[in-house]
């Protein structure tokens, strides 16, 4: 499933704020993410791995470097394009579910065909041919509140995989669930990678980045070392390799 | 596009029901408040206007009035054929001379009034005959015992059902037949109940009632292409010179001209209907700040709705124009709402105080679209909010 890379950070910088009070969050990353990749980026907090993920989930732009994507440079997109961008390309899983509330999981599950201006009955299929992959078409008409945490964390996933993206970001997918649930999730998006989806996932939980096949290290605002999941049965080395700045 | 935000707006609003009828209760009030003043104020207007034009269209009434001695000099003949034959763009001048009889019949009596008049006067002052018929040419040149009742003799006197034409009713010692039934006349001025009288022609009551040759009042009809002013200084020359005033001296009677009483009166209610609507239109805005208000709540409260789909791609335009769409359709549909309200309402206080029910499409479509237009003016500031969050902040919000 390893094919050309999809993502490519060369030289990111991202400082907040000015003058004194300036700090320098990410101070030359370099990553490179292959199609078919599972990674799993972890580090302390304040090590930069949250601001790379919103900038390779085009949520934030760089202070300098190059970010390519699909081969194109779209560091400096607008905001209206970046929408666009993630529109098309991205799908987004959080920590804390982030499902409308009081609204089913299918009509959740079908909030980003809207923005695709698809008519009902095209988002209903999709939506529920993405319920299924999460084994949750049984619970459609349920509302979050009468879903487990973790069947609520399925009907993101769902949410995230029902335009079809390139790519999936995880931002701690596990981090609201117990043990059992999160081993659950993890197997999900697991099997989901082995289907050919690419997965960039954030977790502070080393049991967790054990599913994926690259585990990347930040440390200060750098990428310190990469290392390759035990539980992914995979060691072929098709990613991070400039890693170490 | 504009499609997938309706949709969206509607979800949003489905989703909170409950609140979403609250905020636009403001705008259904507001809308219900403006609609009912101004169609109870052009009900009010056309009763007036109706009670008005049942004293007679281009017709000046005139009557004496005391002077400054206490001194009450009524008219006679002779000033009707004056009036008549003197002023140019006269029609038809017509007296009448009124007195209080006790009207009997069938063993019953009935506190009334008999006025003396011509078929001229009833013509002028617009009293129809609603069964039977005037007075014959005959009749009038005799003063014969005939009379034309209003319609409360009728009502008081007579057995629902039976015809009174043909039958001898007496009014104090004389007796006369009834020739005709007066249409109804309505609330005359001062109130008084211009149906409980009895017409008889003029020459028999001033015989037969009062004993004289006077006229209490006479109604003038003239062509309706002389000015009304005109006439009324012609009028009042005329009688000026014949009541022997002189210069210095008050008019010892009055004209008035109907048209001018219906002009005076109808722009009086109009101006009363447009300060009332004004107060109600206010209460429209008020409501339209509610909105921006909830709207504003509603905006942070859902900040993090609005990260999730500025995260999965909604553009800033998008989410602006959600925010946006969805001020528009509570203020459309509390418009709606406060349509229908205002039809139930104006039927309802119209029905009370007996006044017509008249439905009037443009204010009702002018403030259908004013409660549009606040959705677009106070939805515009909360909705460009919305749409200028940062979609990580917007995320992390709790």
């Amino acid at each position: 499933m390893s094919g050309e890379p999809i993502i490519e950070l060369e030289g990111i910088t991202k400082t907040f704020g000015r003058g004194a009070a300036a700090f320098k969050a990410l101070r030359g990353v370099n990553l490179t993410i292959n199609r078919g990749d599972f990674v799993a980026v972890m580090g302390a907090s304040g090590s930069g791995k949250s601001t790379t993920m919103n900038i390779v989930g085009c949520l934030d732009t760089p202070t300098s470097g190059v970010y390519k994507f699909l081969g194109n440079e779209v560091q400096s997109l607008s905001k209206d394009q970046r929408s666009l961008l993630r529109r098309k390309y991205l799908g987004f899983v959080f920590q804390g579910f982030n499902l409308l509330a009081r609204t089913s999981a299918l009509e959740n599950t079908e909030l980003p065909l809207i923005y695709h201006g698809m008519d009902k009955a095209a988002r209903r299929e999709a939506a529920l041919k993405s319920l299924d992959k999460v084994g949750l078409v049984p619970w459609a008409e349920h509302t979050p509140g009468e879903l487990s945490g973790g069947q609520q964390q399925r009907v993101a996933i769902a949410r995230a995989l029902v335009t079809d993206p390139t790519v999936l970001l995880a931002d701690e997918p596990t981090g609201n669930l117990d043990s059992e649930r999160s081993i659950e999730i993890m197997e999900l998006l697991a099997d989901l990678n082995r289907s050919g989806i690419t997965i960039v996932m954030v977790t502070h939980e080393p049991d967790m980045a054990e599913y994926a096949k690259t585990i990347v290290h930040f440390k200060d605002g750098l990428v310190e070392r990469t290392e390759y999941g035990s539980k992914s049965g995979n060691g072929h080395m098709h990613a991070g390799q400039e890693g170490v700045a | 596009m504009w499609g997938t935000t309706l949709v969206l707006a509607l979800k949003e609003i489905r989703r909170h029901l409950m609140r979403s009828f609250l905020t636009t209760l403001g705008i259904i009030i507001g809308v219900a408040a403006v609609i009912t003043m101004v169609t109870l104020g052009k009900a009010a207007t056309v009763d007036i206007e109706e009670q008005i034009s049942a004293l007679g269209s281009n017709v000046l009434i005139v009557f004496p009035v005391q002077n400054e001695q206490g001194i009450w000099r009524p008219f006679d003949d002779q000033d009707i054929v004056a009036v008549r034959e003197q002023i140019a763009g006269v029609e038809a001048v017509a007296g009448s001379v009124s007195s209080d009889v006790t009207a009997i019949y069938n063993g019953q009596d009935w506190d009334t009034r008999v006025e003396g008049v011509s078929n001229e006067f009833m013509v002028a002052r617009s009293v129809d005959i609603a069964e039977g018929r005037q007075f014959t040419a005959a009749e009038e040149a005799a003063g014969d015992n005939v009379c034309i009742i209003g319609q409360t003799i009728l009502e008081e006197l007579f057995v629902p059902g039976t015809s009174p034409l043909g039958e001898q009713i007496r009014l104090n010692k004389v007796s006369c037949r009834v020739v005709g039934v007066a249409d109804s006349r309505g609330i005359g001025g001062g109130n008084q109940d211009d149906d409980n009288s009895v017409l008889m022609p003029i020459k028999n009551v001033q015989r037969r009632f009062v004993g004289n040759d006077n006229i209490n009042n006479f109604a003038i009809s003239y062509d309706t292409n002389v000015d009304s002013n005109a006439m009324i200084d012609a009028v009042v020359d005329l009688l000026r010179e014949r009541r022997l005033l002189l210069e210095g001296q008050n008019n010892n009677f009055d004209v008035i001209d109907t048209a001018a009483i219906n002009e005076t009166v109808a722009s009086t209610v109009g101006t009363l209907t447009a300060i009332v609507a004004a107060i109600a239109a206010i209460s429209l805005v008020v409501g339209g700040v509610g909105i921006m208000n909830i709207m504003l709540v509603s905006v942070t409260e859902r900040t993090r709705e609005i990260g999730i789909r500025m995260a999965i791609g909604a553009r800033a335009s998008e989410v602006q124009r959600q925010f946006l769409t969805e001020a528009v359709v509570l203020c459309c549909f509390g418009g709606l709402v406060g349509i229908l309200l205002a039809f139930g309402l104006s039927v309802a206080v119209s029905a009370a105080f007996t006044l017509p029910f008249i439905f009037d499409p443009f204010i009702n479509f002018l403030s259908f679209a004013i409660s549009a237009l606040i959705g677009v003016v106070f939805g515009f500031f909360p909705a460009r909010r919305a749409s200028q969050l940062d979609p990580i902040e917007a995320l992390r919000h709790e």
